[in-house]
């Protein structure tokens, strides 16, 4: 304190003159406003002192008539600093980390006083902290993990339905990566850093950072915003499961689930991973190095046969569709009309997503049911090209013979004018 | 083609013109050969396609306006159908007060074909478990738009589903 | 046979005194007669669409629920009914095509010197007339493109000054193009144009049976100097005979287009979807849009937009009125006229290649 006393009294000796003509052009900017005295210095200011008029503009708590001291305490209507941040007026200064939860919670916890800003908002972040990794390690005296400010930000703090939040969907992954992508700064703990990149080559970023889909799960999607811890071994698939219910549903009822919940594997992450999810493609099923089953089943024994059944009824079925793509391409770029047949093999390619689904219940006779179903219509619809380029034939012949006609009278008329002009000439 | 050339002489061996009429009669023979043929045929080739164009298809209507989605008797109450209307999956549902629902079944989300849970009286997407209820409007999961909805009205036993009158 | 009908008809109609000026009427021969075909064809032509476009009616529906299924099911149901929509389009294209192509042999065979300045001014309102059935007809299936290109053009009209926006409006059907433009130019395409053309056509085919086959300035005069040079030949047989292997040819080229590049059906039209990237009008139109897209915004103190509109329109006035421009006497005027032609030309066929090469 008494250091940040010395330091002021050496800027207010250098810089006098511009403090104040910067207080009266602020006073007259801010006429009208709930003054705030404190950013006329402190926009002056550098580094972690600096907060300018035009930073806190944008966050939501001065948006909403919250000054500096509604937080730091002190006397925001005082010009004079030091009656501005004198602890008679309650000035707290810097807040130290530990501390700031609960100050957050003075306000975000009690429901009588948010109603009166936004009745919908949840008032039960402060708890749910004290569940998490974060709040059990900061009660414990670590003030390395994060408390509100670090993910929300401060000064400058927006509302998660913001697209410029450091909390919205499409950046709150880099925003834990700020902390848990950096390998020294974790370095004291027991965890990986390698999430945030392994996230980033996953189907779910791609549908959120790519798609927009703001329905793809990103870090507290699966691991809780204010209550952020992991979900354990044997919870994991009840956090898929609740996107990819019918998945799970068939996974409960599976041999799978007895034998990986006896092995304390975790459900799904065994074969999909939990942060690299990538396009589960016909290669899980093979043997290959993305191979799943191999990884457990020996080669040969029951249940690799039946994987071997399971990934050439999808091959098959996919090889189908290829094919009637093919022919009804053909027949389409022909000039023949088609669109029934397209249409229909989307049915085609919903019965192989859906069998790809129903590999789950590790069931080869519920997957080869979805596999004949998609096939029948994958043959009926590669008929159907056929059908089209049997007809664009037809056509063709049909213009080969009015081309023979037509060429016949061009000959005959030829051959006549030739004649009656010949003639002429006799 | 264009006879540029003054007129050619005229030959005047008896033999030449004999010649020239007997070469005369085939070639007249050849000229009506391709010339009649030839118009015969290519006339035929012209009328075949029109008068075969003239007779009506045996479906009479493609329109895309309604189609009969279904027949009265052919749904159970609380119970739904799956219904091709234009160029995509519509849905028909039977509500369990004798009233018909149709709405567009192609998912807003990413195009996947809805289904009606009777247990739930709500229209679900088994893609990605967005949910709508029986107006067609989003209210769970990822949908970020209504289903569209149609008309539905009775003719005699058949459902007609038809699109709402545009402006 | 043949004889017996003509000597009834000749009982009640006079059909021989009916008839003589056909049976008289001569077609010179010389090294640019084969240009003489074009008018012909493109009659022919306009023919095939008079007897396609009837058989489309039956089966077409107008308005903005039903047309494009209706084309559709023309295309998929009814039989043959892919050949004779197809062989519509194609022949609407390689109409304009050869109207474009008449009107410009007819330019450079200086063949609308006097007496004959009506036959162009009624040739060049065809030609305008054609280009009108190119764009009412084309919306007609009802598909994205058409709609935009609808869109644009009646746009572009809107630009004109004063009477620019009223005329929208009346070719709209509306402030915006909606199904009822869609029946607006349904009419047009299928009423008012072929009133207006076949009337239009009689004067023109009249214009030419009374006036004869026009023949290039230097020939003419030397056939005047020297009347036993003159090379002729008699419309009936010997032209028309070539004349029929001419729109033979044409019937072989349009089925062999029809059957083995069959017209697009496209996707039915949805006004709330946004116009899809590097849309572009018919080739026929592209020569304009071209010119459009390449005027800056603001020239001077006018649009850069109204400015192409005004001098399109000029530039179309002055041509309707060439005849009247060039003198009997020889002048400048007529060498001026040429070198403008090629110009003409040039600037279609460039501008047409560039809009169709260009993003």
């Amino acid at each position: 304190m008494a250091i940040l006393r010395s330091k002021f009294s050496q800027f207010i000796a250098s810089r006098h003159v511009a403090v104040a003509g910067f207080v009266l052009l602020a006073g007259c900017l801010s006429y009208g406003q709930t003054k705030n005295s404190c950013l006329d210095c402190h926009a002056a200011l550098s580094d972690t002192l600096e907060v300018t008029q035009e930073k806190f503009s944008q966050d939501i708590h001065a948006q909403k008539g919250l000054t500096c001291a509604s937080c730091h305490g002190g006397d925001p209507t005082a010009d004079d600093p030091d009656k501005a941040m004198s602890p008679k007026a309650g000035w707290k200064g810097k807040i130290e980390r530990s501390q700031i939860p609960p100050l957050c919670g003075s306000c975000h916890s009690d429901p009588a006083f948010m109603r009166q800003f936004n009745p919908g908002l949840r008032t039960d972040q402060l708890g749910q902290y004290h569940t998490s990794v974060h709040g059990k390690r900061l009660a414990a005296g670590d003030t390395k993990v994060a408390v509100c400010t670090d993910c929300h930000g401060v000064h400058d703090l927006r509302a998660p339905s913001d697209p410029r939040s450091t909390v919205n969907p499409v950046n709150v992954a880099k925003t834990c990566a700020h902390c848990h992508a950096d390998a020294s700064y974790m370095s004291g703990y027991s965890i990986p850093t390698d999430q945030f990149a392994k996230y980033n080559a996953s189907v779910h970023h791609q549908a959120l950072a790519e798609r927009g889909d703001l329905s793809a799960p990103t870090c507290p999607t699966c691991h809780g915003n204010h209550g952020a811890a992991p979900p354990g071994i044997d919870r994991v698939e009840n956090v898929c499961s609740n996107c990819h219910v019918f998945q799970a549903q068939m996974y409960e009822e599976s041999s799978h689930k007895k034998a990986f919940q006896a092995a304390s594997l975790p459900g799904c992450v065994v074969c999909h991973s939990n942060h690299a999810i990538s396009h589960p493609t016909e290669a899980k099923l093979g043997t290959g190095p993305e191979a799943v089953c191999m990884r457990c089943h020996q080669p040969g024994d029951k249940c690799d046969q039946a994987r071997a059944n399971i990934l050439a009824d999808l091959v098959r079925l996919d090889k189908a569709i290829k094919s009637a793509d093919q022919v009804l391409g053909l027949a389409e770029s022909s000039g023949m009309e088609v669109s029934e047949a397209r249409l229909a093999q989307d049915q085609a390619r919903d019965s192989l997503t859906k069998a790809r689904v129903t590999i789950h219940s590790f069931r080869t006779e519920l997957v080869d049911q979805d596999i004949q179903a998609g096939l029948k219509v994958a043959a009926k619809n590669l008929q159907a090209g056929e059908v089209a380029m049997i007809e664009r034939d037809r056509r063709r012949a049909g213009l080969g013979v009015s081309l023979i006609a037509i060429g016949m009278v061009l000959v005959g008329l030829w051959l006549y004018i030739k004649k009656i002009e010949g003639q002429e000439g006799l | 083609m264009m006879p540029r050339n003054p007129p050619r002489p005229k030959e005047r061996a008896d033999s030449n013109s004999e010649q020239r009429f007997e070469s005369g009669n085939t070639r007249r023979q050849w000229i009506g050969l391709f010339l009649g043929g030839g118009l015969l045929a290519s006339f035929a080739s012209f009328i075949y396609p029109v008068l075969r164009y003239l007779i009506p298809p045996p479906v009479a209507d493609l329109g895309g306006d309604e189609i009969v989605a279904a027949k009265v008797k052919e749904l159970k109450p609380n119970s739904a159908k799956i219904f091709r209307f234009g160029s995509r999956p519509g849905l028909l549902i039977l509500n369990s007060d004798g009233s018909y629902r149709a709405l567009s079944a192609t998912c807003t989300h990413l195009g996947c074909t809805v289904q009606y849970r009777s247990d739930l009286r709500e229209i679900w997407c088994a893609c990605h478990n967005g949910i709508y209820d029986l107006n067609g409007r989003n209210v769970s999961g990822p949908p970020p738009r209504p289903l569209t909805v149609f008309d539905v009205h009775l003719r005699g036993d058949e459902i007609v589903v038809s699109r709402k009158r545009e402006a | 046979m043949f004889a017996a009908v003509r000597h009834w008809l000749d009982e009640r109609f006079d059909w021989d005194d009916l008839t003589a000026p056909l049976r008289h009427k001569t077609v010179p021969t010389h090294g640019l007669s084969y240009w003489y075909f074009l008018g012909g064809i493109t009659l022919f032509l306009f023919g095939i669409q008079v007897a396609t476009g009837i058989l489309l009616l039956l089966y077409y529906r107008p308005g903005a629920n039903e047309a494009f299924e209706s084309v559709q099911y023309i295309m998929t149901r009814v039989q043959f009914g892919w050949l004779i929509r197809s062989i519509h389009s194609w022949s609407a294209n390689l109409m304009i095509f050869t109207a474009f192509a008449h009107m410009f042999s007819v330019l450079f065979l200086k063949a609308y010197r006097k007496p004959r300045e009506l036959t162009w001014v009624s040739g060049m309102l065809l030609l305008f007339l054609v280009l009108g059935f190119g764009f009412s007809g084309y919306l007609l299936p009802w598909n994205t493109l058409a709609f935009f290109a609808t869109k644009v053009g009646t746009e572009i009209t809107g630009q004109v000054p004063v009477i620019g926006k009223p005329v929208m409006i009346f070719l709209r059907g509306g402030q915006e193009v909606t199904g009822a433009t869609l029946t607006r130019f349904f009419g047009f395409h299928v009423a008012v144009l072929p009133g207006l053309a076949t009337t239009l056509l009689l004067l023109h085919l009249l214009l030419v049976q009374r006036l004869g086959i026009s023949v290039p300035p230097k020939l003419e005069a030397q056939w005047n100097a020297n009347p036993s040079a003159k090379r002729e030949m008699q419309f009936f047989p010997n032209f028309l005979l070539r004349e029929m292997m001419a729109w033979y040819v044409a019937l072989g080229v349009l089925g062999v287009l029809a059957a083995i590049f069959p017209w697009n059906l496209g996707v039915k039209a949805d006004p709330f979807v946004p116009a899809p990237a590097g849309i572009k009008p018919e080739w026929y139109f592209l020569f304009m849009f071209q010119t459009f897209k390449l005027i800056p915004s603001r020239v001077w103190f006018i649009d850069g937009e109204v400015l192409g509109v005004l001098a399109f329109g000029l530039v179309g006035l002055l041509w309707l009125l060439l005849p009247f421009f060039e003198s009997d006497q020889p002048s400048n005027t007529k060498r001026w006229i040429t070198g403008l032609a090629v110009f003409a030309l040039a600037y279609v066929a460039g501008m047409s290649v560039y809009g169709h090469l260009a993003k």
